[in-house]
């Protein structure tokens, strides 16, 4: 997967998370948490969704990578390579 | 009772059930003999019968809510909303320290556990996609306290696990604590979303005890010949409950005053009835009551339809009243099916309109009475106008023999 696919990937998984927050104008170096409801449980729907879709395994000293979408992405670049979107 | 402090009377009243949504709509199709029982799909099962609500969740939780949380915490917010709302409280202005919720359920957990189960068994049975949200969703306490997520309730919640008997448990625990001065007010009834597990339906199928039936509304046959088991429902009846005092100074709307209740156990079975001990749970309620058994204008029976549970019922109902034709028996399952946690609550909720428009909603197919449910004052089919409804007792019964049941009275403003 590229930057962009693994992008959506994020996006789809945060719009299942929070279904009622309007993720259209989600900043990319801002914090998830500033710009949704997301708590810690919300937080570990993210890890467990990749998961179970892509079979990626986030060891907890990672979650801080996983703050915002463009270290997410950033983080997940090496781990989705060979994955398909 | 000398001390009004001690008189609990029901104020609000909130329920989703499979044939109607409020009270209003609830007591409207119960008179007009319309079954809420339809054909309905669960995994490993294949199709089958059940008595399913069409509350809107989003009408008092979020999307988020909703996944985050059960199903039967979403029919308990539903029911305690509404049931606040009924009751007229400025809700802002209630001290939420003050406020408890009490719900009776006959299982919890099953359904979360089961959705877990078929989710890993997607990925070889590796359990670390197991979900973090399986235990906040399987404790015990959970649809209770979903409630108090909801209202931002801050006194005690918990759930009365009591099987078949637990939507008068809950009523019961709410009235106790109202007593012993412990909360102000109570959110007090029962919930079920059993129907969601399969192994409820799996568990009835292996005993012998699932109701079949080409015509789903035709299915729960509570006392006829022709029954072959229940029908599993899910559903919630939650009221408030206040000290009359309290409803009388805010000038609230008093739906019925509990005046008796009574619990016990039979001690003799995991599943069969004791219908010695049931006679003893209804005649210790008239005691508490203060009254005898003359004073009953209406009994809402508990039979679920299975051959045993209807006859040793009906046995047990004739012991305390005997022939008096001017008693009248209905039975609610036949319309809903048996909504597990939630039967006591719901059956006794729809039932309390009789005080007012002086009807006993009638047992719908009942078309073979059996001859062993020796009971002449039944309802059968249509319902039959009373001369006077004064006093209502509620009997729920459940596994490993526990036995419940409420009075209420009819409130004249006394």
């Amino acid at each position: 997967m590229n930057t962009d696919q693994i992008r959506q990937v994020i996006m789809k998984i945060l719009s299942r998370i929070a279904p009622d927050n309007d993720l259209t104008g989600l900043k990319d170096e801002v914090p998830f948490r500033e710009q949704m409801e997301l708590d810690s449980m919300d937080f570990l729907d993210i890890v467990m969704e990749l998961r179970k879709l892509y079979r990626v395994q986030i060891p907890e000293e990672d979650y801080g990578f996983l703050s915002t979408m463009a270290s997410t992405v950033q983080y997940l670049i090496p781990k989705l390579q060979t994955a398909t979107a | 009772m000398s001390d009004p402090n001690q008189r609990i009377v029901i104020t609000g009243i909130g329920l989703t059930s499979p044939n109607g949504n409020s009270l209003a709509e609830y007591r409207a199709n119960l008179l007009a003999g319309k079954s809420g029982v339809s054909k309905y799909e669960i995994r490993y099962i294949g199709e089958t019968l059940a008595g399913v609500c069409n509350f809107d969740p989003l009408k008092y939780q979020k999307r988020k809510d909703v996944r985050r949380g059960t199903r039967a915490g979403s029919i308990a917010i539903y029911c305690a909303n509404e049931a606040v709302q009924h009751s007229g409280l400025n809700w802002p202005d209630v001290p939420k320290d003050r406020v408890g919720v009490f719900i009776g359920i006959t299982e919890h957990g099953n359904v979360e556990t089961e959705n877990e189960i078929f989710e890993i068994s997607k990925f070889n049975y590796d359990t670390s996609v197991w979900s973090h949200h399986h235990n906040p969703r399987t404790v015990a306490n959970s649809p209770a306290g979903e409630v108090t997520l909801s209202l931002g309730i801050r006194g005690p919640h918990l759930c009365v696990g009591a099987a078949c008997a637990a939507g008068n448990a809950g009523l019961i625990h709410g009235l106790q604590l109202l007593r012993l001065g412990e909360v102000d007010l109570a959110i007090a009834g029962g919930v079920s979303e059993s129907i969601h597990t399969f192994g409820i339906f799996a568990g009835f199928k292996s005993q012998g005890a699932l109701a079949t039936n080409a015509e789903p509304t035709k299915a729960s046959r509570p006392f006829d010949l022709d029954r072959n088991g229940i029908v599993v429902a899910e559903g919630g009846g939650l009221v408030t409950l206040e000290r009359l005092p309290d409803a009388l100074r805010r000038g609230a709307t008093i739906y019925g005053e509990i005046v008796g209740h009574a619990m016990n156990s039979d001690a003799t079975d995991f599943v069969l009835p004791d219908p010695t001990r049931q006679a003893e749970c209804m005649r210790l309620a008239l005691h508490r009551a203060g009254i005898g058994p003359e004073a009953i204008d209406l009994v809402s029976s508990h039979a679920t339809a299975t051959e045993q549970g209807d006859i040793e019922e009906s046995q047990a109902i004739h012991a305390v009243f005997g022939d008096r034709m001017s008693l009248a028996i209905n039975n609610t399952k036949s319309f809903i099916g048996h909504a597990m946690g939630a039967a006591g609550a719901l059956e006794l909720l729809g039932n309390l309109p009789a005080f007012d428009d002086h009807f006993a909603h009638a047992t719908i197919n009942l078309d073979r009475p059996d001859p062993r449910c020796a009971l002449p004052q039944i309802v059968a089919n249509v319902p039959r106008q009373m001369d006077r409804v004064e006093y209502i007792l509620n009997n729920s019964f459940g596994m490993l023999g526990i036995n419940s049941a409420v009075i209420v009275k009819r409130f004249s403003g006394e």
